[in-house]
């Protein structure tokens, strides 16, 4: 066995670049797995809506098109294993389409594992009044969103990925899985770590939790970002793994960005809540020892992680249906240009009103102001602005309504209004994010082998 | 201007000392901040308490702020429940994940001492120079 372990990541979400796979591949030819990113807090429900239209959706169908760009390299004898969560709610179609996918591209013999087992929104409608499905951030009890519940899914942890790997898969797809846990299967496979053995564990967790991001820790977000090399090829992260849990953090050569303590250091912080008690369903992680540091050009250690168990609950993303919203935005240009903004937005919403819909929620930005910073860093003297308008409704027919209110300002607005080229604004459904936990024995992770023949 | 009484006689922005990244976990947000030397660390230690963040950031509606800190890697850490208008999917503002408020923190003004600012002021004296 490789005293170290090569791990890439080429999709930090759903909508990241999609040559970065085989571009990863074709530039660190020695990587041993590549793991994929595609799930963020809202893609069930988006899912959940592709899968109502059609049955056989319901996955990250990018990654079926990842899954060819990939082949031609295991043709030619690349023996990169690919763990990724594209599998979404329907895992089982996504590792379908994918073994069609292989097998019209000739990849004969492959081996694909699907895990699932993630899918828990029996649970909550068996019990809806265990204080477990209360809202983690508010208390609210489940009942009062039982009735539009859409999806639920239980974060599952390294394990089955693990127990997939050691038996032959060369393809692991997942639904709901802890993002860092794509990285940690790899090397309890490959390591034949013990699930106890909770420094290596913890070390590994940080090191997937640097790369689920994919770019964010190669210069992408990156304080420095304007001095970065090349930031069109910025290249994809990697960690090279030891057997003890310490790594090295670094990308391909001669790809565009850069990672050094500072890139790492900031992605470390990122979406971290205490740093003492990082919770996933393989280990608790403690930051307060950890050492990262700069040992080359492109390459950062990080060591000292601490592990120690796991909570005996698995957290829980479930979605629901919460109405309706839109957003339209003009350009207004000239002298008081945010004042008569602010004016043609106030118009816009009592149009609505008249219509005979006062709207759940509205809001008036004026971008280029200070809309991201509102009444803590505001600069009001401005020659143009972007006016953006959003609404929110239970109704469909309201915020409907709103999205036929906009155009008509740009012949009854104020001098200088522009920029109303993409047509009315579009409706959508709004997806409510419900975070709660499950008792981690009350979730059933399984593992089923397919082959494409 | 010498000696450690001069603290409240120098101002930067909090931008020029250290360097912050934000997200979101539902409708909290956390907000790094990464001081650029062990010194402006223990300063910031002193300097940029949760109530002064809680302050700062108080338009936008969350509370209270609770703030974590690693000395071994100079990050202040700083969360806020409540803080992005309902969150990702709910929230209608154009920054609702609060990706924007790291940056949105480096603006901060921080009275700090008159060495920390000589030595920012020095650094760019050489920015400067080498730039011409």
């Amino acid at each position: 066995m490789a005293s170290k372990v090569k791990i890439g990541n080429a999709q930090g979400f759903w909508g990241d670049n999609i040559d970065a796979p085989a571009r990863l591949v074709a530039q660190q030819p020695d990587l041993d797995y590549l793991t994929l990113d595609y799930l963020a807090e809202v893609s069930m429900s988006i899912m959940a809506i592709q899968r109502e239209k059609d049955p056989t959706l319901g996955y990250a169908v990018d990654f079926i098109d990842v899954i060819r760009s990939l082949a031609p390299f295991w043709k030619k004898g690349s023996k990169v294993k690919v763990v990724c969560n594209a599998g979404g709610l329907n895992p089982v179609g996504c590792a379908r389409a994918c073994q069609m996918a292989l097998r019209e591209a000739g990849c004969l013999g492959k081996r694909i594992a699907v895990v699932t087992g993630d899918d828990i929104i029996d649970n909550l409608k068996d019990a809806p009044e265990r204080s477990y499905f209360n809202h983690m951030e508010t208390g609210a009890r489940l009942s009062s969103i039982l009735p539009t519940i859409v999806t639920a899914n239980a974060y599952l942890g390294s394990k089955s990925i693990a127990t997939a790997l050691r038996q032959g898969a060369e393809i692991v797809i997942t639904g709901r899985v802890a993002d860092p846990s794509l990285v940690v299967s790899c090397c309890i496979a490959h390591f034949g770590w013990n699930l106890g053995d909770y420094e290596k564990l913890a070390g590994a967790t940080v090191a997937g939790h640097l790369i689920e991001c994919g770019t964010q820790v190669t210069g992408g977000l990156y304080s420095d970002w304007l001095d970065i090399e090349d930031p069109a090829d910025i290249g994809f992260p990697l960690v090279e793994m030891g057997s003890n849990g310490s790594f090295v953090v670094t990308k391909p050569p001669n790809t565009g960005g850069l990672v050094n303590r500072k890139t790492v250091v900031e992605q470390l912080i990122y979406e971290i809540g205490d740093p003492s008690r990082y919770l996933s369903p393989d280990v608790t992680v403690s930051l307060n020892a950890l050492a990262v540091s700069e040992i080359g050009q492109n390459r950062v250690a990080v060591t000292n992680a601490i592990g120690s168990p796991p909570p005996d609950t698995l957290k829980v993303c479930a979605t629901y249906r919460d109405g309706y919203r839109a957003e339209g935005t003009l350009t207004i240009f000239g002298k008081h240009a945010v004042k008569k903004a602010k004016r043609c937005g106030e118009i816009i919403i009592d149009r609505v009103r008249k219509a005979g819909y006062v709207l759940d929620k509205t809001l008036i930005e004026c971008l280029g102001t200070g809309a991201c910073a509102p009444s803590i860093l505001s600069q009001e003297d401005l020659y143009e602005t972007v006016l953006r308008v959003t609404v929110a409704d239970v109704r469909k027919e309201a915020v409907l309504r709103f999205s036929k209110e906009v155009a008509p300002l740009v012949t009854s607005g104020p001098p200088g209004v522009t920029g109303y080229t993409s047509g009315r604004p579009k409706v959508r459904p709004v997806v409510g994010y419900w975070p709660c936990l499950i008792p981690n024995e009350e979730v059933f992770p399984s593992v089923t082998l397919l082959e494409v023949s | 201007m010498t000696g450690m009484g001069s603290i409240q006689q120098f101002e930067v922005r909090l931008g020029d000392i250290a360097s912050a990244r934000s997200g979101d976990k539902g409708n909290a947000v956390n907000i790094g901040v990464i001081a650029n030397t062990i010194e402006i660390y223990r300063h910031l230690q002193e300097m940029l308490t949760s109530d002064v963040v809680d302050r700062f950031l108080k338009p936008l509606g969350g509370s209270p702020c609770k703030r974590y800190e690693l000395p071994n890697l100079m990050i202040l850490n700083f969360v806020i429940p409540n803080a992005l208008g309902g969150g990702g999917s709910r929230s209608l503002r154009i920054d609702s994940q609060g990706k924007a408020l790291g940056q949105v923190i480096l603006e901060m003004k921080i009275p700090v001492h008159a060495k920390i600012f000589h030595a920012i002021h020095s650094v760019e004296t050489k920015e400067a120079l080498h730039a011409r």
